[in-house]
């Protein structure tokens, strides 16, 4: 049956005075928009499937193409928006659960646009990173809670104590799990290389580890996820550190699901399944019903690669997150992640990426207390991903308490992602969430590390700014230091919950 | 309530707000064990006068009490007699007093207000030792301190240790040590402080040096790390009730040195670390040292501008920022270290130093009593 | 001598290059006006290959032995002594299609201009010839690259 009641999205609209019939927007959309009439002799669109990605926009070189929210289609409704109306079609007509894809796009408010940060003035002078050094060294992993030295009586003092397996980054911010499969081979190597370059971490996702990424490995923490593709002990070794994966801030308490036809030779050879089937993440880990069990497998983990990994557990911020956090901790993980409810995803249900979870900021702060009211903020490193749009956010999650901070929509949109929330229909046109050949080679992993590289060295460069204008020259004495924060629009409860004074105070 | 503060300053006032001062700092040990009165200190710290702004000095000496060696001696300020009372009430709990006198003052013009203030000498009662017999007395000591400080109305502890003080107050330091009649002690290590508060205006406790059990701390600076600073104490049991930077000092040199054992090199170390381009050069073992402890005390590190001294039994530690931001000068002559803001303040108490150096930011001016001194 | 290499498993197809190059060698150099008024008489002198999945941008190799200058009749075909550039004068070419014939690469068209050859000269006066400059993937590279 026709979908009679599903209007278009968007209206593509061609100034036709500027249109020199090139086609290039012809070639380059991978849903059929544009088209050469070859009689008329002349480019034409047809909005209907138009995603938004402004792909054509984009390469078209004399700007002739414009794309348009669909003009009102409904009477207006505060309630009914037209968004919900035309779901409520689309479920009429298909039955099934909507998809989407990305962060969660509803106007939540967003907490680190309430925060702000201090400044030195006249009783501490501000350090100028261009004539100071300015340190953002971080080490992720378990630390003891002192150091013992002995001092003989020359003086020479001997280290008694020994360092369990830390990360080292030059800047606090790494790469959020993207799986290969989820993401293009050359997205993911430009991830493994930017990584590299920028002295930091990616993440495999639970793509595997392809062999050509085997390279860029001591860049690179790997996965454990419900669905275990790709594990096995050299996947283990090889990578800087293992990341058990409970769950996702888009979709918590969802599995994933990789649909059999992005299963090609390679991916299959890299997450360990036959070509062509589904991959199918459970929700839960089907060996994890509890936290002992949580600590078994941490275990395991940490035996297979003779305790010389960090192991930490990603978790999507729920409501009782600080608890389980606390739990994990006392498991025995050596960093945990968490992932706040604007965290992306290749693909979710609409209804549970938009209203499960709680926002990083408050999951983040709650976090940090609990483990420093029990004594064991030592114990593990805390790494916060969830939407960090600029280094402003970064920065504000570190005085909150994270150690370092994931970043995935911000890298993708670095490599031209458009933000469309179509990555589930293997159709992206900037060649990242597809797995299609010619779409793929769009993004030239040169450029796309390159980009990834500059957007770290910026955001860091504005880090240090930042700091300096705090009169502080190392991260650490930022971490978790919430007197450079204020809350501006928040209430008590909000306040108390970050560990902020309000603006004034 | 607003308009009374500013009459009330010999009252308990700790704001909820994050405290910040400029200041002069001097202090001197002979490490001979020599002792002297507070004369030379208190010429020292008004040399510096304008560095203050009448608004807080303060002082520290030990070797004081030689009589009363083996107990804890608690310097108090009380707002009001009922204060005392209560007070005395909770210490009588847990320490047996040896002795206990208002401290002596004289009577001067331009220190107008003040507070209740008295001494007393005591030791833990061996039932409270019993109780607590996982700590250690100081531990213990140290718990009474905060729970006095933190749920006491209108009482508060300059100080803790033992066979020393602080001496502190409302008012340009030349005349607190003189209305402390300064000059009747005789010690083999003083400190002194005059203070410019920019943010908490004066109260006497809020003076510095800042005291906790023989720890005492005068410091010249804003630290910009406060903040993890004190959240990190806490994990240890620290409570920050003052919004200090001289609380936080103070309580990081206790845990580092006298509760996790570093020798005060390494403690510095930790506070005050090389920048991460300098440990790369470094030998490997030392490179190993460093970098661990800045892995595992990042929180303990001191950022932003300080100058700093640190006192304790038989010893002293002047210390400066890692980048040095405020000044420092040390000097030495025959058996003395000298530290302070300015030169000046040195040479004025000091003919000929045979060694006066600006120390790099980072590096402790350590002056320690030699062995063979007895303290008592 | 620099020349221009194509990065075949970065090729997009979107064929921006010919776009550009077609505009570089306009009068106006204004990409609306040579699109539209000028574009019949002016040609790319790169062309987008295309088989299946593979694509790639192909002009003139500036070959070290060209074919084309050995077969070139009239002289129109000559190599920049300072740089090894091989040009292709309009003026003296009297369009008898030799250079296409023997061009091993297949590189030069018959020109939109009049009766005359077509030809990548790598866009003397600029730094970067446009089609590399305006590739949006960088397939497209100028490098010096040792045979």
């Amino acid at each position: 049956m026709r979908k009679w009641l599903v209007e278009p999205d968007f209206l593509v609209e061609r100034d036709l005075d500027r249109c020199i019939n090139c086609q290039v927007c012809v070639r380059q959309c991978a849903n059929d928009v544009h088209y050469y009439d070859e009689e008329g002799e002349l480019v034409a669109s047809d909005s209907e499937h138009c995603v938004g990605c402004h792909r054509c926009a984009t390469l078209c070189p004399t700007k002739a193409i414009s794309i348009q929210e669909a003009p009102l289609q409904f009477r207006p409704n505060g309630n009914w928006t037209a968004e919900r109306i035309r779901a409520v079609y689309k479920q009429a007509e298909g039955g099934g659960i909507l998809l989407t894809a990305m962060g969660n796009d509803r106007p939540l408010p967003v907490l680190w646009d309430s925060l702000l940060l201090n400044a030195s003035q006249v009783t501490n002078p501000s350090i100028d990173p261009l004539r100071e050094p300015m340190e953002l060294v971080t080490f992720l992993g378990r630390k003891p809670d002192r150091v013992k030295v002995s001092a003989a009586a020359d003086g020479h003092v001997r280290l008694e104590t020994q360092l369990g397996p830390q990360l080292r980054l030059q800047t606090p911010i790494m790469f959020s799990a993207m799986s290969y499969g989820s993401i293009s081979y050359n997205a993911s190597l430009s991830l493994a290389r930017a990584a590299r370059e920028a002295g930091t971490f990616a993440n495999s996702g639970e793509g595997g580890l392809h062999r050509d990424f085997r390279p860029y490995a001591d860049n690179m923490i790997v996965q454990v996820a419900s669905g275990r593709f790709g594990v096995d002990v050299d996947y283990l070794n090889l990578a800087a550190a293992v990341e058990i994966k409970i769950g996702q801030g888009a979709k918590p308490g969802i599995g994933g699901h990789l649909p059999a036809e992005k299963v090609d030779a390679e991916i299959s050879a890299t997450r360990m399944i036959p070509e062509r089937t589904d991959a199918l993440s459970p929700a839960p880990h089907h060996d994890i019903y509890s936290i002992e069990d949580l600590r078994q497998l941490i275990f395991a983990l940490k035996e297979a690669t003779r305790y010389g990994k960090p192991v930490g557990v990603k978790i999507s911020a729920v409501h009782n997150v600080a608890a389980i956090a606390s739990g994990c901790v006392r498991a025995g993980a050596d960093f945990v992640s968490i992932d706040g409810v604007r965290g992306g995803t290749g693909a979710a249900p609409t209804v549970i990426r938009d209203h499960v979870g709680i926002p990083i900021e408050l999951a983040l702060a709650a976090v940090d207390s609990r483990l420093r009211e029990e004594g064991i903020r030592n114990q593990a490193s805390i790494v916060a991903a969830g939407s960090f749009r600029s280094s402003g956010d970064v920065i504000k999650a570190i005085a909150l308490g994270a150690d370092a901070v994931y970043i995935g929509t911000a890298a993708l949109v670095a490599m031209g992602c458009h933000l469309c929330q179509r990555c589930y229909t293997g159709k992206c046109n900037w060649g990242i969430a597809t797995q299609d050949p010619t779409l793929t080679k769009r993004l030239n992993p040169d450029v796309g590390t390159r980009r990834l590289t500059n957007l770290l060295r910026g955001w860091s460069l504005e880090i240090k700014e930042m700091l300096g204008g705090m009169g502080i020259n190392a991260i650490e004495s930022l971490r978790g230091n919430r007197e450079h924060l204020r809350g501006v629009g928040l209430g008590d409860r909000e306040l108390n919950i970050l560990g902020i004074k309000a603006a004034g105070e | 309530m607003q308009d009374v503060w500013r009459e009330d300053r010999h009252r308990k006032w700790i704001r909820d707000e994050k405290d910040s001062s400029g200041c002069a700092i001097s202090g001197f040990i002979h490490e001979d064990g020599r002792r002297e009165s507070g004369d030379a200190i208190i010429r020292s710290i008004e040399s510096m006068h304008d560095r203050g702004n009448g608004l807080g000095g303060g002082f520290a000496a030990y070797g004081i009490y030689p009589q009363f060696a083996e107990h804890y001696c608690l310097h108090l300020m009380y707002d009001t007699p009922q204060a005392q009372q209560v007070t005395e009430e909770f210490i009588a709990a847990s320490f047996d007093v040896a002795h206990s006198e208002p401290i002596p003052t004289r009577t001067l013009e331009v220190i107008r207000r003040r507070p209740l203030l008295w001494r007393c000498f005591v030791t833990l009662k061996a039932e409270v030792r019993d109780r607590h017999y996982d700590l250690t007395d100081d531990d213990i000591v140290a718990m009474q301190v905060m729970h006095i400080n933190r749920a006491i109305d209108g009482a508060f502890v300059f100080s803790s240790g033992r066979n020393m003080g602080c001496f502190k107050g409302v008012g340009y330091p030349e005349d607190i040590g003189r209305f402390f009649r300064l000059e009747e002690y005789e010690a083999y290590m003083w400190t002194a402080h005059a203070r410019f508060p920019t943010n908490t205006t004066g109260w006497w406790g809020g003076a510095h040096p800042f005291g906790l059990l023989d720890w005492a701390v005068v410091h010249n600076g804003e630290v910009s790390s406060y903040g993890i600073n004190r959240r990190y104490l806490a994990n240890f049991g620290y409570h920050c009730t003052m919004h200090t930077d001289t609380e936080v000092i103070a309580y990081l040199f206790d845990l580092l040195i006298r509760k996790h054992a570093l020798p005060i090199e390494v403690a510095c170390l930790a506070m005050a670390p090389p920048l991460w381009s300098e440990i790369e050069r470094m030998p490997d073992e030392q490179r190993d040292l460093v970098s661990m402890l800045r892995a595992v005390y990042g929180g303990a590190l001191l950022n932003g501008p300080f100058s700093v001294v640190v006192t304790f039994t038989g010893g002293m530690i002047g210390f400066n920022d890692r980048i040095k931001l405020r000044p420092m000068v040390a000097a030495r002559k025959n058996h003395t270290l000298y530290v302070a803001s300015e030169e000046a303040a040195i040479r004025l108490i000091c003919d000929d130093p045979q060694q006066i150096w600006h120390p790099r930011g980072g590096e402790p001016v350590i002056g320690r009593l030699r062995q063979e001194v007895a303290l008592a | 001598m620099k020349r221009i290499f194509a990065k075949e498993h970065l090729c997009i197809g979107c064929r921006l290059c010919e776009v550009h190059c077609l505009v570089q060698h306009s009068k106006s150099k204004r990409i609306i006006t040579a699109m539209t008024r000028e574009k019949s008489h002016i040609t790319p002198r790169v062309r987008v290959q295309e088989s299946g999945q593979v694509t790639f941008a192909l002009q003139c190799r500036h070959c070290e032995r060209p074919r084309c200058l050995e077969a070139c009749m009239t002289g129109a075909i000559t190599r920049d002594p300072k740089t090894g550039i091989i040009l292709h004068d309009a003026d003296k070419c009297v369009g008898c299609w030799m250079c296409l014939m023997s061009c091993p690469v297949g590189a030069i068209q018959r020109g939109r201009e009049g009766h005359v050859a077509s030809k990548c000269d790598l866009c003397q006066g600029l730094d970067v010839p446009a089609c590399v400059e305006n590739c949006p993937n960088e397939a497209l590279v100028f490098e010096e690259r040792s045979r």
